[in-house]
């Protein structure tokens, strides 16, 4: 009889009982069923059944959904005209239809404040597609081709992220060519040039971590091309980082417009937006701390509104959470 | 480690002069006429056109001139200002107050945000763990700027527990409220970071077996859990710095700090371009090296780095 | 089981006492979804210096059980009913400062992942040191303490290795640090949770041994936790056996695998691949021997040549950038030459680094060879052009180790199947669905299986479709890349018969990679044994496991667990 090697010496001086668990108790069930009653459901399902019970989710969602309503459709909410302003009212106090009162021009807080969310939102919103385009696009390439190629475009990355995000912005808008033609789409361009390599790094990273997933391998055994598996496969299972810092990176811009319209270097004067509210609002701020206060609240909230949904976003998609 | 060091250094090479060249390229070439960057756009006469072009070599080609350039970065000679003052000078006075400030912001920001994120993580759920999430949400959400003006307003102004405006004297005490305001934001970032990573870490196989080799709780938490956690706020800290130089010219704006932020804003409203680049590429520089220091902090912290 | 506990409290009065018991042990885990029992009504005792071993498949709460008896349970968990009784002394009432004076000097513990259990930022010396220092052990010479305690967990040039950090270990060397770190304190119980199951057989054997040896002097007790019953039976004295946080059986190690009785063991008994010594015969051919009958009929309707893969002095090297900017060269394959008959199942077998995987990469065109050459029915590889190439990929399939790995979390199992079908252009949107249903059947899952997604699946149903994929296109050879490897036992002998079957019906050729030898002689007619990149030895699978020619192959013969374990021959 071969030798049998125990890790530890018996001490053998006890008999070991044979148990068997009563069957009846401990029936033997099928090796490896499927439930055929529940529903089918994708990891994209999955995600929402998680978000639609966070509490977080719901707050952040309808306040944006609020936000939205705002910027499309001001009309709904003031019929006052905010570009319709009388010095006679120059820092009142609230009255009847100027709920937040006037400005130091005159101008009715409320009504700028409605006016004002399209700036701030288009900034932010046109801001992360731009960012997601080009950073999305090379941080994808970079990290599924790797080599030079990934070398190259990594040093570009590094290169632009050496550039602060406000510092590149103040030389960029200064430029008189920028200066003159101030509009919401050079703030967005602006801010999409110098914000890229960070949505760039994120995607990179997502990608190397699933290119050599074992089911990319399976779809390039089957004839999947190169290029194909990066857009079937990769790309899609590598959205969720990417999609919690864009949320994040969405509230980021729009507080960056802010504090670009605040140096007056962002938006121009004649386009209503919290940020420029909140700049003109400076000089009235210790007899009239309202016409600041407002529409800061109201940037505060948008922001905190995406801050919160990128939270919820990441627990709902939080791929340790889904494991198990 | 050498080799690690080496690299890192050789990295930052290219990203220095890829991102300097890009700024002196916005300022000199696309702003039209380089005359009239370096004079402002104001008419000026020939004589001074041609000064202008002998000093900043407007007549050799692009590179040439972007050449000259760094070298007079690199030994002070940046010219004079419109004001007729040496730009070296001027930043020479502006740049330790401004070191101030960002060292004053970051310390708040490591100190305070790493041990609140630590308590706040080790106590999951508890209620100055929902206290600290919310209050950082808040901060994050609010731009530095109008957090800059309330607590000017409020602790300045109303409770005058701190000087309004700075001034140019700027020591340390002075700068303490601007140095909050400035690191306030990036607090509230190093909070959550630290707190979701203390959590990561918690859960992680190598505490657990800390743990049953027989550890206190407390050497778990400060020898197994922490310094694990702490890599990730590290590298936050380094790209941190960039967006405290960005802070510091809303700061400073506000509080009248005599810094480099001020400097910066003040020539680019008033269009001096040289001004501009030199400012912009010593912070360029300066935040390229912290990252480099950072770095290899990192490489201390995380071994496996080092072998990378 | 009331039984039980009078014995034991007889016991009390006269012979020695248990050292670890428990009694009725419940854990509950709170989820999301409400309380769930994870253990119920476990009953175990370990006498002093007995070694027992817990076995049951992922999910049955042996894990669970074991890590209790520390309070190591994870955030969520709590015992919930029963006792732990450590000596005499109920742990389930003791307070935090109690157990941890017993953590590391009475109980020590192994965990199962050398890669993750230790922390990577400190040095091996430094997480040995705090373990002796935790519990007053450290002498002054400490740094010669930690040297000798290394050492005896068999690490060699210890001293040395103390200094350098967990990412400069290889995964043997990580455990003996790890085994070093659990014995440190001479403990009176070592808790061993799967202490090799991430090891090289070869290194797995050396190390149980090495422990094996250390608790014997000791005197320490042992409990295994193991998903292997031929290791528990091997290692142990009694094998406890739970099932769905049950305890089913307990016993003698080899009264359990001779007379398992209830049907749980009886059938873990019979698919341990371990214990098996016989290759899987197709419930369709059965009666008659397998591989005659495939190699008889492909010849016959075929009429091709035998050799449907004859892989020539295949050659990879990978060019390594080593230290001071030079390179250096890595041959993962050197020279590996090897034929497939059509029909047949030839298995690829070495350990971790033994190139076998670089070598299904080149097979499977994934992977240019540096020389050498593959013929695929007369055809060369290496010299196909793009479009021949594609026509390729439909006769050659893969089937991957990783069961949450190798389908897409985004594709349901609908579209992961008809990937291939669509790909290749074959068919329209309606024969393909019916292809896709056909396929589900040969794979024994259901058609409404179609609209669920990976995450739904349990691992052997992912393989189950992983199969199914590779099946779409009818490949004449797929390509098993340790495909059963991560499975549980009675999982891991569904898909073996499956795969036998599907071989029978379909005539398929198999290359079949893995560490695993046990799996070998239950499914490859032939096999060939690798070694850092070189083929060994190679031969029908009754030659290479009953008179195995190389010294390196009957190393890994002897060290499947179980392998030295005498049965009857109803079991083997």
């Amino acid at each position: 009889m071969p030798e049998n090697t125990p890790i530890s010496s018996t001490s053998s001086n006890h008999r070991i009982e044979h148990f068997v668990a009563d069957i009846e108790q401990t029936p033997l069930q099928a090796t490896d069923s499927l439930n055929e009653q529940a529903a089918p459901l994708s990891l994209w399902a999955e995600a929402w059944k998680n978000l639609r019970r966070q509490p977080l989710f719901i707050i952040s969602a309808l306040l944006i959904l609020l936000t939205l309503t705002v910027a499309f459709f001001p009309g709904l909410f003031t019929q006052t005209v905010p570009t319709q302003c009388d010095l006679i009212n120059s820092n009142a106090g609230p009255d009847g239809g100027h709920p937040l009162g006037f400005t130091l021009q005159g101008c009715d807080v409320y009504a700028r404040l409605i006016h004002g969310t399209q700036a701030s939102l288009a900034v932010g919103v046109f801001s992360t597609l731009g960012v997601l385009i080009i950073g999305g696009t090379i941080g994808a390439i970079a990290g599924y081709y790797g080599g030079w190629l990934d070398a190259v475009l990594a040093r570009l990355a590094d290169i632009f992220f050496a550039l602060p995000l406000i510092l590149g912005a103040i030389v960029i808008n200064s430029l008189p060519a920028v200066r003159e033609h101030r509009s919401v789409w050079t703030v967005v361009a602006t801010l999409v040039v110098l914000g890229w390599p960070q949505i760039a790094r994120i995607t990179r990273g997502a990608v190397i971590e699933v290119r050599n997933a074992d089911f990319v391998v399976a779809a390039k055994s089957l004839g999947v091309s190169r290029v194909k598996a990066l857009i079937t496969h990769v790309i899609p299972n590598s959205l969720s980082p990417v999609i919690v810092i864009a949320t994040v990176s969405l509230g980021v811009f729009i507080v960056a417009e802010a504090t670009l319209s605040f140096l007056g270097i962002g938006l121009p004067g004649t386009v209503m937006s919290w940020g420029n509210d909140i700049a003109a609002a400076q000089t009235s701020l210790r007899n009239n701390p309202s016409t600041l206060l407002w529409p800061a609240v109201a940037l505060s909230i948008t922001v905190l509104s995406f801050i919160m949904l990128g939270d919820a976003v990441r627990d709902a998609l939080d791929p340790k959470a889904r494991k198990r | 480690m050498l080799r690690f060091i080496f690299r890192r250094v050789l990295q930052v090479i290219p990203v220095f002069f890829g991102s300097t060249l890009i700024v002196y390229y916005l300022v000199f070439s696309m702003s039209g006429s380089p005359i009239d960057a370096l004079s402002g756009g104001k008419p000026i006469s020939p004589a001074v056109v041609a000064q202008l072009t002998a000093q900043y070599h407007l007549d050799q080609p692009f590179f040439i001139q972007y050449g000259i350039f760094i070298k007079n970065l690199f030994t002070f000679n940046l010219g004079t200002s419109f004001s007729g003052r040496p730009i070296a000078a001027i930043i020479g006075q502006a740049f330790p107050v401004t070191a101030r400030l960002a060292i004053m912001a970051l310390a708040i920001e490591a100190i305070f945000g790493v041990t609140a994120g630590v308590f706040a993580g080790l106590r999951k759920g508890k209620l100055f763990d929902g206290t600290v999430l919310i209050a950082s949400l808040v901060v994050i959400a609010i731009p530095t700027f109008v957090l800059g003006f309330v607590l000017q307003f409020v602790v300045g102004v109303k409770l005058g527990w701190a000087k309004p405006t700075v001034g140019s004297a700027a020591d340390w005490a002075d700068l303490t409220l601007p140095a909050v305001v400035l690191g306030l934001v990036s607090f509230a970032y190093v909070l959550r970071l630290t707190r979701t990573s203390i959590l990561e870490n918690m859960n992680a196989d190598y505490v657990r077996t800390a743990t049953a080799k027989g550890l206190s709780r407390r050497r778990v938490v400060m020898v197994h859990i922490l310094r694990n956690s702490l890599i990730p706020v590290v590298t936050f800290l380094g790209a941190d710095l960039g967006g405290l130089m960005g802070g510091a010219i809303v700061t400073e704006g506000i509080f009248n700090v005599p810094g480099v932020g001020n400097t910066l804003y003040r020539a680019v409203l008033a269009g001096e371009g040289p001004m501009v680049v030199s400012i912009v590429s010593i912070l360029v520089l300066v935040f390229v090296l912290a990252n480099l220091l950072v770095d290899l902090l990192y490489a201390w912290l995380d071994p496996r780095i080092r072998y990378a | 089981m009331s039984k039980d506990r009078v014995q034991i409290t007889e016991q009390d009065g006269s012979g020695p006492r248990p050292l670890l018991e428990l009694r009725d042990l419940a854990i509950t885990f709170t989820t999301a979804s409400g309380d769930v029992p994870a253990v119920r009504n476990a009953n175990l005792t370990i006498m002093p210096g007995e070694t027992v071993a817990i076995v049951g498949e992922s999910g049955s709460g042996k894990s669970t059980t074991a890590l209790a008896a520390i309070g190591l349970l994870p955030e969520n968990g709590y015992v919930s009913g029963g006792r732990i009784l450590f000596d005499g002394e109920d742990l389930t009432q003791a307070d935090s400062r109690r157990i941890l004076e017993l953590r590391g000097r009475s109980i020590g513990m192994v965990p199962q992942d050398p890669m993750s259990n230790l922390n990577p930022v400190w040095k091996i010396g430094f997480q040995v040191k705090e373990t002796l220092k935790a519990n007053n052990l450290a002498r002054k010479d400490i740094h010669v303490q930690v040297a000798e305690v290394l050492a005896d967990a068999g690490l060699p040039d210890a001293a040395r290795r103390a200094k350098q950090y967990p990412h400069e270990f290889s995964g043997g060397m990580r455990q003996r640090a790890l085994i070093a770190i659990g014995l440190s304190c001479s403990p009176r119980l070592l808790i061993a949770d799967e202490p090799t199951s991430a090891l090289d057989v070869t290194v797995q054997r050396q190390i149980l041994d090495h422990l094996a040896t250390m608790t014997s002097e000791l005197g320490t007790a042992v409990l295994l936790i193991t998903h292997d019953l031929g290791l528990a039976a091997e290692r142990a004295e009694k094998v406890v056996v739970m099932y769905k946080g049950r305890v089913v059986e307990s016993g003698p190690a080899l009264e359990i695998l001779r007379n398992p009785r209830h049907p749980y063991t009886q059938r873990l008994v019979a698919s341990a691949p371990s214990l098996a010594s016989q290759r899987i015969k197709s419930a369709k051919a059965a009666g008659i021997e397998s591989s005659d009958v495939l190699t008889l009929e492909t010849d016959a309707s075929l009429a091709k040549t035998d050799d449907v893969i004859e892989v020539k002095n295949l050659t990879k090297v990978y060019k390594l950038r080593g230290g001071g900017g030079g390179s250096s060269e890595f041959k993962a394959v050197d020279d590996v030459s090897f034929n497939i008959k059509r029909g047949t199942t030839l298995a690829v077998v070495g350990e971790s680094g033994s190139g076998k995987s670089t070598v299904a990469k080149m097979v499977l065109n994934l992977e240019k060879p540096t020389a050498g050459n593959i013929i695929f029915d007369g055809v060369d590889l290496t010299a196909l052009d793009k479009k021949s190439l594609f026509n390729f990929r439909r006769r050659v399939q893969p089937i991957f180790q990783d069961p949450y790995g190798s389908l897409d979390p985004m594709y349901n199992i609908y579209r992961t199947i008809e990937e291939p079908l669509r790909v290749h252009g074959i068919g329209d949107k309606k024969s393909r669905e019916a292809k896709v249903r056909e396929l589900l059947d040969q794979v024994a899952l259901p058609a409404s299986s179609m609209q669920r997604f990976p995450n739904e699946l349990s691992g052997g149903q992912r393989q189950r479709v992983a199969v199914a994929r590779a099946l779409a296109l009818d490949p004449e050879i797929v390509i098993c890349d340790e495909a059963v490897s991560a499975l549980d036992v009675l999982v891991q002998a569904q898909i073996l018969n499956l795969l036998a079957d599907l071989q029978t019906e379909l005539g398929l050729t198999y290359l079949f990679i893995t560490h695993d030898l046990a799996v070998v002689r239950q499914i490859a007619d032939h096999v060939c044994v690798m070694e850092k990149g070189r083929v060994v030895e190679t031969g029908t699978t009754d030659e290479v496991f009953n008179s195995p020619t190389q010294g390196y192959t009957r190393a890994l013969l002897d060290a499947i667990p179980g392998s030295r374990l005498e049965l009857p021959p109803e079991v083997a």
